[in-house]
C-alpha cells in the first residue's frame, strides 16, 4: 500500500495551501573575514516585506559600527538618500543601571551615507572578546514600489566593551527618500571585517 | 510509482508544515474610508499580525484603530495605551526622543493612534505592524503592540490592551479624517 512516507515527492505546495508559512527564507550568507556582506539578488516585487536577520555579528576590530546602505542599480553604488531615527536602551554589566536616550550621531538627515545598525563608531560592537557580537533584524517594506518611499525598521542588541561593558538595545526607523526600486542591500562595519557571524534575508507574502 | 501528483488528496496537512505564520486575508485601500476585517479573528491562533504597507492618506492625518466584540457593528472597545515616538525631520531638525499623551488612551473607547500625522506627497506613506495577541480569550485583556515608521522621519512604537474579557472578533482602520488613499494591510494569524 502506498504510504505519504513511501512517496516519491514531486509537488510543489502552493503558498496558498492551507497550512503553508508566508516566511520564506530567500538566501543566508556567513561572514568569514568578510569586508562586507551584500545581497544583489532576490530582492524585487515577489516580497512587499524583507527581513534581513543578524545572527552573532562579530567585527574583527574593536567598537566599530555595524552598518547598512540601500541601492538601485543592482549593487554597482550603495548611496540611496535616507532620513532616519535612532534610539537606544543600555545598562552595564559592571555597574547595572540604564538609560534611554536619542543618539543624533547615528540617525541621517537626508544622507547617502551607511545607516549605523549598532551605535556610531567609537563605541560600536565589542571584537575585543570572542564572545561579543550583535544579533537583530531589520524590517524593510515594498522595496520595489516605484511610488513610495522605502520604510525600514530595525532592533538590535550588542555588546559595547569600551571602558565598562554595556548591552545597548538599538532602535531604528527611517526610510529611503527614493522612489526608485531598491534591489540590493550591503553590509559592513565602519572598520575592519565581519570577522564572523550570519544574515539571513527572508520575504514575507 | 505513486506520486504525490497522482494521488488522490485526502491528507489534511498540520497547521505546523511550511511555517508558523499564516496569511490569512489581505486588503488594498482605493480612497477607502476604512478597512475592517470582520472575519477570521477567532481562537484558531494566538496571536494576530496586521502588516501595513504604504498606507498613503487622503489628507494629512493619524492612522488608527479600534476593536469590536460584536462582529464590526460597533468598534468601541475600552483601552488603555501608551504612544512614544523617535523623530528626525528631514532637514535635521527636531530630533529626539518623546513621549506623546496627546496620542495614548486611559480607559477610553477612542481610536488609538498608530503613526503621527502622515503628510500627503504623493510618496508619503506609513508602514509597519500591529501584534494583537489572543484576542479570543474570555478571561484576559487583550494587549497589543505596534511599530510604525512614517515619513518625516517618525517612528512610533504603541503599546496597551482592550480591556475587555470579552472576544475580539474585528478590528478597523482608518485615518483620523479623510481616507485611506492607498495601501495594502495583511492580516496573518500565528500559532
Amino acid at each position: 500500500m502506498t504510504t505519504y512516507s513511501n512517496l516519491k515527492y514531486d509537488h510543489p505546495f502552493s503558498s496558498n495551501a492551507t497550512g503553508t508559512g508566508s516566511l520564506t527564507l530567500i538566501s543566508s550568507q556567513t561572514a568569514s573575514a568578510s569586508t562586507n556582506i551584500s545581497f544583489t539578488s532576490g530582492i524585487d516585487s515577489t516580497y512587499d516585506e524583507y527581513i534581513f536577520k543578524f545572527i552573532n555579528i562579530h567585527p574583527s576590530v574593536d567598537d566599530a559600527s555595524f552598518q547598512f546602505n540601500m541601492s538601485t542599480d543592482n549593487g554597482s553604488n550603495y548611496n540611496v538618500i535616507k532620513t532616519t531615527t535612532w534610539f537606544q536602551a543600555y545598562t552595564s554589566e559592571d555597574t547595572g543601571g540604564g538609560n534611554l536616550s536619542y543618539d543624533g550621531n547615528a540617525d541621517l538627515a537626508q544622507s547617502t551615507s551607511y545607516q549605523p545598525i549598532s551605535r556610531e563608531a567609537g563605541v560600536g560592537v565589542s571584537g575585543a572578546n570572542s564572545d561579543d557580537s550583535l544579533s537583530g533584524y531589520i524590517y524593510l517594506f515594498a522595496p520595489s514600489s516605484t511610488t513610495y518611499v522605502k520604510h525600514f525598521l530595525g532592533v538590535n542588541n550588542y555588546i559595547y566593551s569600551g571602558g565598562e561593558t554595556n548591552s545597548f538595545n538599538n532602535f531604528l526607523g527611517g526610510y529611503a527618500n527614493t522612489t526608485s526600486a531598491i534591489n540590493a542591500i550591503d553590509f559592513k562595519f565602519s572598520s575592519g571585517n565581519i570577522d564572523d557571524g550570519t544574515i539571513l534575508m527572508y520575504g514575507v507574502k | 510509482m505513486s506520486t504525490y501528483t497522482d494521488i488522490r488528496y485526502d491528507y489534511n496537512l498540520p497547521s505546523s508544515v511550511g511555517g508558523a505564520m499564516k496569511l490569512i486575508s489581505e486588503q488594498t485601500a482605493s480612497a477607502s474610508s476604512s478597512i475592517s476585517f470582520t472575519s477570521g479573528i477567532d481562537s484558531t491562533y494566538r496571536t494576530y499580525m496586521f502588516k501595513f504597507i504604504n498606507i498613503h492618506p487622503s489628507s494629512a492625518g493619524t492612522f488608527t484603530f479600534n476593536m469590536s466584540t460584536d462582529g464590526g457593528s460597533t468598534y468601541a472597545v475600552t483601552k488603555t495605551s501608551t504612544f512614544f515616538y523617535a523623530r528626525q525631520n528631514e532637514s535635521g531638525t527636531p530630533t529626539g526622543l518623546s513621549y506623546e499623551t496627546g496620542y495614548d488612551l486611559a480607559q477610553s473607547t477612542s481610536y488609538q493612534i498608530l503613526t503621527d500625522s502622515v503628510p500627503v506627497n504623493n510618496d508619503d506613506s506609513a508602514s509597519g505592524y500591529l501584534h494583537l495577541f489572543n484576542p479570543s480569550s474570555t478571561t484576559y485583556v487583550k494587549h497589543f503592540l505596534a511599530n510604525m515608521n512614517n515619513t518625516y522621519s517618525i517612528e512610533c512604537f504603541i503599546t496597551g490592551y482592550g480591556n475587555t474579557t470579552s472576544a475580539i472578533n474585528a478590528i478597523d482602520f482608518k485615518f483620523a479624517s479623510g481616507n485611506i488613499d492607498s495601501g495594502t494591510i495583511k492580516m496573518y494569524g500565528i500559532a
